[in-house]
Parts: C-alpha cells; sequence; structure tokens
C-alpha cells in the first residue's frame, strides 16, 4: 500500500492483537491471589525496602551523551541522501561537523564515562596518582 | 466490482497477511530456536506435541492463556498492563514499511502491479528507525512498574544497552542511504537488481562488508539476544524486566522480541542482501527465471530465513558477555568503527562519481 495508512493500520492491529491477548487471559485464568504470591520476586526471601532506590548514575550519563550523538546521526540522514549533489564542499563541512564532535568524544572517553565497571575506574586512577 | 474496490481489498489482504505471518513467524521462531537448540546439544527438543513437536507454541499460548495474571503489590496498575502492549506494537509496527516483494498483479488479476508490502512511504528506514526504538519503553516502562529490583535493573540494562547500540545501526545503515541515495527500502532493494561483471549479485553486502557485519552485532544487541542479552540474563537477573509478569503479558514479551529480530532481517535482507533481487550472492540462471514469474518474495523468504537461522546459531555459538565488557565494545569499537565507515564510503563514492 502506497503511504502511511498502511503503518496506522498495523499499529492498530498490534494494539487490538494484544488487548484481546491480555482481555482473553483475564477471562480464562483463575484468581485466587495469595500475599506471598503478589510480593515482588527476591529469590524466596521476603523482599528487603522498595525497588525504586537510587541507582548508578552510569545510565544517567549513557542516556545524556546518547542524545547528542543520536541528534547528530539524525543530521546524517539528509545529508547521506543528498551527497550526490552537496559533492567535495558538502563532505568537507560534514567532516568538520565529525572533527567537533570527535573533540566531545574524546573528552567523554578521557573523563571515564564510557568505561563501565570498577576495575577500569581503579586502573585509571592507579595512573593518575602515577602521573601526578 | 469495479478494479478500485478490488485493488483496496488486495491491499488489505496484503496487509492482513503479513500481519498473520508475522504472528505465525514468532511462534515458528520459538519451535525453529527449540528444535535447533535440541540439535546442537545433542537431544530432541520438543517432540511430543503434534508430529515432531511442531504444535508445541501453539500449547504453549493456551497454557499461558490459562495461567493466573499476577501483579505485584505496589506495581504500578496501568503501566504494567501497557509496557507489553507497548512492546508487541512497537514490534508489529516497525514492520509496517519492510517491503517483502517485487510489484505484483497477482497473476493477471490486477490491472495495474500492487506492491507487496505493508506501507511504502519514502522515509521507511526512518520509521523502521524510529518505531524499533519506540520498543524500548516498553521494556522500560515493564522493568520500572514491576517494583521489584530485578525488573529495575533489567530494564535499566536494557534500555542503555539498546540505546548505545542504536547509535551504531543507525550510522552503518546511513553508509546503505548514501549508496542508493534514498530513504526508501523498496528503492534501495531496486537499486540492487542486476549484477557486476556479470556474475557477481549487485548486492552492498559486496561494497559494505563492515557496515554489514556492525549492522548484525548491534542487531543482536538491540533485540536482546545472546550473546548480549543482557536485559534478561537469567543467572544474574532471574529474567530480567520480566521477572514479575506472568500468563499472557508475560509472553507478549518473548514474542516482541521474535517479531523484532525478523524486522531487523527483513531490514538487513532488503539494505545488504539485495531483498528479492538475486537468490545466491552470484549471478544463477534461476534469477531472470524468479524475476519474470513474480516469485521474489520467497527469494525474501529465504534470505530472512537464512539470517534468523544465524541468529539462534550464534546464539547457542557464543557465550554470554559481560555487561561492561558490552558496553565498552559498542561505544569504544563498533561506533568509531560506523563513523569511520561512513566517512570512507562517503569520500570513495564521491571519488568515484567525479572522476
Amino acid at each position: 500500500m502506497d503511504g502511511w495508512p498502511g503503518v496506522v493500520i498495523m499499529i492498530a492491529l498490534g494494539v487490538g492483537f494484544a488487548a484481546v491477548m491480555i482481555g482473553l487471559s483475564v477471562l480464562l485464568g483463575p484468581k485466587n491471589p495469595t500475599p506471598e504470591k503478589l510480593a515482588p520476586y527476591e529469590c524466596g526471601m521476603p523482599a528487603v525496602g522498595d525497588a525504586r532506590e537510587r541507582h548508578s548514575v552510569k545510565f544517567y550519563l549513557v542516556a545524556m551523551i546518547f542524545l547528542l550523538f543520536d541528534i547528530e546521526i539524525a543530521f546524517l540522514y539528509p545529508w547521506a541522501v543528498a551527497l550526490r549533489d552537496l559533492g567535495w564542499p558538502g563532505f568537507v563541512q560534514v567532516v568538520t561537523f565529525f572533527l567537533i564532535l570527535a573533540v566531545g568524544y574524546v573528552y567523554v572517553w578521557r573523563k571515564g564515562v564510557l568505561d563501565w565497571g570498577p576495575v577500569a575506574r581503579a586502573t585509571r586512577a592507579a595512573a593518575r596518582r602515577e602521573a601526578a | 466490482m469495479d478494479s478500485i474496490d478490488l485493488r483496496l481489498l488486495v491491499q488489505l489482504g496484503v496487509i492482513g497477511l503479513t500481519f498473520f505471518m508475522l504472528i505465525n513467524a514468532s511462534a515458528l521462531l520459538v519451535l525453529a530456536e527449540r528444535k535447533f537448540m535440541g540439535f546442537m546439544q545433542q537431544r530432541y527438543g520438543p517432540y511430543l506435541v503434534g508430529p515432531h513437536g511442531v504444535l508445541q507454541p501453539l500449547a504453549d499460548i493456551l497454557k499461558l492463556l490459562f495461567k493466573e495474571e499476577l501483579r505485584p503489590k505496589g506495581a504500578d496498575k496501568w503501566l504494567f498492563t501497557l509496557a507489553p502492549i507497548l512492546s508487541v506494537t512497537a514490534a508489529f509496527a516497525a514492520f509496517a514499511t519492510v517491503p517483502w516483494g517485487a510489484e505484483t498483479t497477482l497473476f493477471g488479476l490486477l490491472d495495474e502491479p500492487i506492491k507487496l508490502g505493508v506501507a511504502d512511504v519514502n522515509v521507511g528506514v526512518l520509521v523502521v528507525f524510529a518505531i524499533t526504538s519506540m520498543g524500548v519503553y516498553g521494556i522500560v516502562l515493564a522493568g520500572w512498574s514491576s517494583n521489584s529490583k530485578y525488573s529495575l535493573m533489567g530494564g535499566l540494562r536494557a534500555s542503555a544497552q539498546m540505546i548505545s547500540y542504536e547509535l551504531s545501526y543507525a550510522t552503518a545503515l546511513a553508509a546503505v542511504i548514501m549508496l542508493a541515495g534514498s530513504l526508501s527500502l523498496r528503492e534501495v532493494v531496486d537499486a540492487q537488481q542486476g549484477t557486476w561483471l556479470g556474475f557477481l549479485s549487485r548486492w552492498y553486502l559486496f561494497v559494505q562488508p563492515v557496515g554489514f557485519i556492525i549492522y548484525i552485532i548491534a542487531g543482536v544487541a538491540e533485540t536482546n539476544r545472546a550473546p548480549f542479552d543482557f536485559p534478561e540474563a537469567e543467572q544474574e537477573l532471574v529474567a530480567g524486566y520480566n521477572t514479575e509478569y506472568s500468563s499472557v503479558r508475560f509472553a507478549l514479551f518473548p514474542q516482541a522480541e521474535y517479531i523484532n529480530m525478523v524486522t531487523m532481517s527483513g531490514v538487513a535482507t532488503s539494505l545488504y542482501l539485495g531483498g528479492w533481487h538475486g537468490l545466491l550472492p552470484f549471478y544463477t540462471p534461476l534469477d531472470p527465471l524468479i524475476e519474470a514469474n513474480g516469485l521474489g518474495w520467497l527469494v525474501f523468504l529465504a534470505k530472512v530465513g537464512g539470517i534468523l537461522f544465524t541468529y539462534i546459531w550464534v546464539r547457542w555459538t557464543v557465550p554470554r558477555y559481560r555487561y561492561d565488557q558490552l558496553m565498552q565494545f559498542g561505544w569504544k569499537w563498533l561506533f568509531p568503527a560506523s563513523v569511520i565507515n561512513l566517512i570512507v564510503t562517503a569520500a570513495l563514492m564521491l571519488y568515484v562519481l567525479n572522476a
């Protein structure tokens, strides 16, 4: 099919399918909840505290640098389509754009945002102490 | 009935067929995976339900339908149900712009040929990219709304992993877009018709081998498959983001995952393996025969099946990585590699065009 109606129909079919399946299981399934069944699973032990606690800042950092680089890729797509028309001048502009981004990338790398786990951080800290 | 009504009817039929086949594909893939797994581990796999166990997925879904729906105390009532719906809807919708066959008149039934595929939009690649990103929401919401520590950890891991690999995946795609000069998947496929030097199929795989490898690796990570299945790594997180799910709401997550695998393979086939053009990497006398008889969709299915088999094969061959290795590999190797691949492609293309 030409154009967007197909995408809309597909989304509607997907929602419909999921809703019907969940509705069917609500109708057909038994219902006898007990406090033990409704407790969050923690390997059979009584749950300790709430799950929504603070967690590693790493995940936020990844989300932020993802945003930056994802926008960069959004800029790349029009350039990729129009490469033939833009020619070498367009190429030079995009490479300049990339070089500016590469500065940020190197900064993020040197700051250790891309390092995960205690081992990598410990070795970096040791290297810094040695240099100082 | 005049021809416009018939045409609309056929198009709706094609959409319905695609949808039905996606549901079937997820069921068949579960069976195929378990069968291949059994074969690779020297055991039978499912063999009791139906001949050679082919009815096993049907039995599974029927069993899950009759199971109790549990929602843990403290879980968010609406988001907990919304998450699987969102996941599975994004999976279905992402396939919408993937064309699966050449234009056909259905053996002379229609006056004008119709395009086999749900929707033919001129920004098909962007739509696939946008909708697969929506799948992250389903998983993150599932993890967060469950109010369980394992779920939250799995959801967080999934989001970080999926957005990290999305970068490399999108950059690898941009190189193919550049070669074809179009964002429409159908036009990219048609740009790969014919042969080079008379014997090599014009697949973009041969001009973008690095891009293809990056795409496949990132695709495995995007669909949360082994060796990158950290969101549901059972030794670390019980079942990850779907720990607290039961019954059909649980079944919808694996289903979304398997449909996403089909979409990934479909996009890889369209962008790198020539879609419905060229059955094998080299010219065969079958190729003109297939094109003339409008059987391209069989070629497409065969290629998608081949990639799906590779997915399963990789899962039972490579052990799981560690999460820090995954993130470092994605950010420090795959992403720079895909950017360099893109720039080198652009420079070579301009050089060849202006020479």
